[in-house]
């Protein structure tokens, strides 16, 4: 298993991190560079409205609706925008179906490269060195750490996001959940999942 | 150097997995990625340039992600002489401001996320490859930002899709223009990648720009 992150310094005193970085935006601000209003809107849009619950829904859709699902796999990026989403770090985006025969991994090796406007902002093991050393070599080790077992059967496909395209996940759907709802589908469906790492619930 | 080319190397440790709720370790991750995503928005420089200088920092395996973002955003401003180094020692302002393109404002902040930086350009050339068309990549190391993984240098392997002409990053990291290329996917076995440690089944793509390619 991954170990937990069990370390946050968010109540403590103030570090010298967060010294150093007031002191640069009251630099910024003072010399005219930055709306102190805009940085409150970039924290609230990102903890609150661009998050992975945006690509869950686009999975549900893919799940429930056979159109969206074509059109998914051959212009992501349009049939997503159509859901109201794109823009920053999705300019481009394709969508990998997992299937019984193959499963989609998605990492960047040589930064943190993700799909901001379905994903939200990558989680800090996304962006650490040893997911991001391990995943192109080991991909089957790496999904054993996150507890995710594939029969020999099924080949992996990891893709390395080396430009600005991004890749989303679009897992499977799973056996019987013909009766829920595209709500209760879209609960189903972790950030993990859209990632590769993980399964759905 | 480029620290950050780390795909396929060992000793980094244990994946640490989080939950999806936690996207913030201490109140001045926020305000870092706050800061470097409006100095971005002011269009003194591109997110290739941020790149090549994140992975250029000595200190890359020691610095967390955030602080990555601190200390390539204050490379940045003292490059583009926005900001000198006594003011970011001091905390204040202490010499005239220079100029900047554009000053995001709040009211424009959705408009400019949802617009983002599409590097999709015309085509004024023909792709030189096809899906399904053998390719090697170029053996050699380059001394300039790239996004050719060392790992998949000099690997053959065949292009999967063509994605159209886009802004070619290692010309736009260093400062010399969008000159936009052809941009393929390439997958490899992990075979050819890894020899026999490579899983048999498994494969791995990249994105590649047309010149990182050879028949």
């Amino acid at each position: 298993m991954a170990q937990d992150h069990d370390h946050d310094d968010e109540h403590s005193e103030l570090s010298d991190m967060e010294l150093h970085v007031r002191a640069l935006r009251t630099v910024l601000e003072q010399k005219g560079y930055i709306d102190p209003a805009a940085l409150d809107v970039l924290i609230d849009t990102y903890e609150t409205k661009i998050g992975p619950r945006n690509g869950a829904r686009v999975v549900a859709k893919a799940w429930t609706d056979a159109a969206f699902r074509k059109w998914l796999f051959s212009d992501a990026t349009a049939a997503i925008a159509s859901l109201g989403y794109h823009g920053r770090q999705g300019e481009m985006i394709v969508a990998l179906e997992n299937t019984g025969l193959v499963h989609n991994l998605v990492v960047c090796t040589l930064c943190s490269c993700y799909p901001w406007p379905v994903l939200g902002l990558p989680p800090t093991w996304y962006k650490s060195a040893p997911y991001r050393a391990r995943a192109v070599k080991d991909p089957r080790g790496v999904l054993a750490d996150f507890g995710v077992q594939l029969p020999e059967s099924v080949s992996i496909r990891v893709w390395d996001s080396t430009s600005e395209v991004r890749y989303l996940v679009i897992p499977q759907r799973p056996d019987g959940t013909e009766h829920l709802t595209v709500e209760q589908l879209a609960d189903l469906v972790t950030r993990d999942s859209m990632i590769g790492t993980g399964l759905v619930k | 150097m480029n620290h950050a080319d780390v795909g396929g190397r060992e000793g980094y440790g244990a994946i640490i997995s989080e939950t999806e709720s936690k996207l913030f370790h201490a109140s001045w991750e926020r305000m870092a990625l706050a800061i470097t995503l409006a100095m971005g928005a002011t269009g003194t420089w591109t997110i290739d340039e941020s790149r090549s200088v994140r992975e250029r920092l000595p200190d890359y395996h020691s610095l967390s992600y955030y602080q990555l973002w601190i200390k390539g955003l204050i490379a940045l401003l003292i490059q583009h002489g926005l900001v000198a180094e006594d003011e970011v020692a001091a905390g204040r302002m202490l010499h005239t401001a220079r100029s900047v393109k554009r000053v995001l404002r709040a009211a424009d902040v959705p408009a400019v996320l949802a617009k983002g930086s599409p590097t999709l350009r015309p085509a004024n050339s023909t792709a030189r490859f096809a899906v399904g068309a053998r390719v090697k990549t170029l053996a050699a190391a380059v001394d300039h930002h790239t996004r050719l993984p060392a790992y998949a240098r000099g690997k053959v392997g065949r292009i999967a899709a063509v994605y159209g002409p886009h802004v070619f990053a290692d010309a736009q990291a260093q400062g010399l223009g969008e000159q936009p290329q052809w941009l393929y996917n390439v997958v490899f076995t992990a075979r050819e990648l890894w020899g026999e440690e490579g899983d048999e089944t498994s494969t791995v793509s990249i994105d590649a720009w047309e010149s990182y390619l050879a028949d």
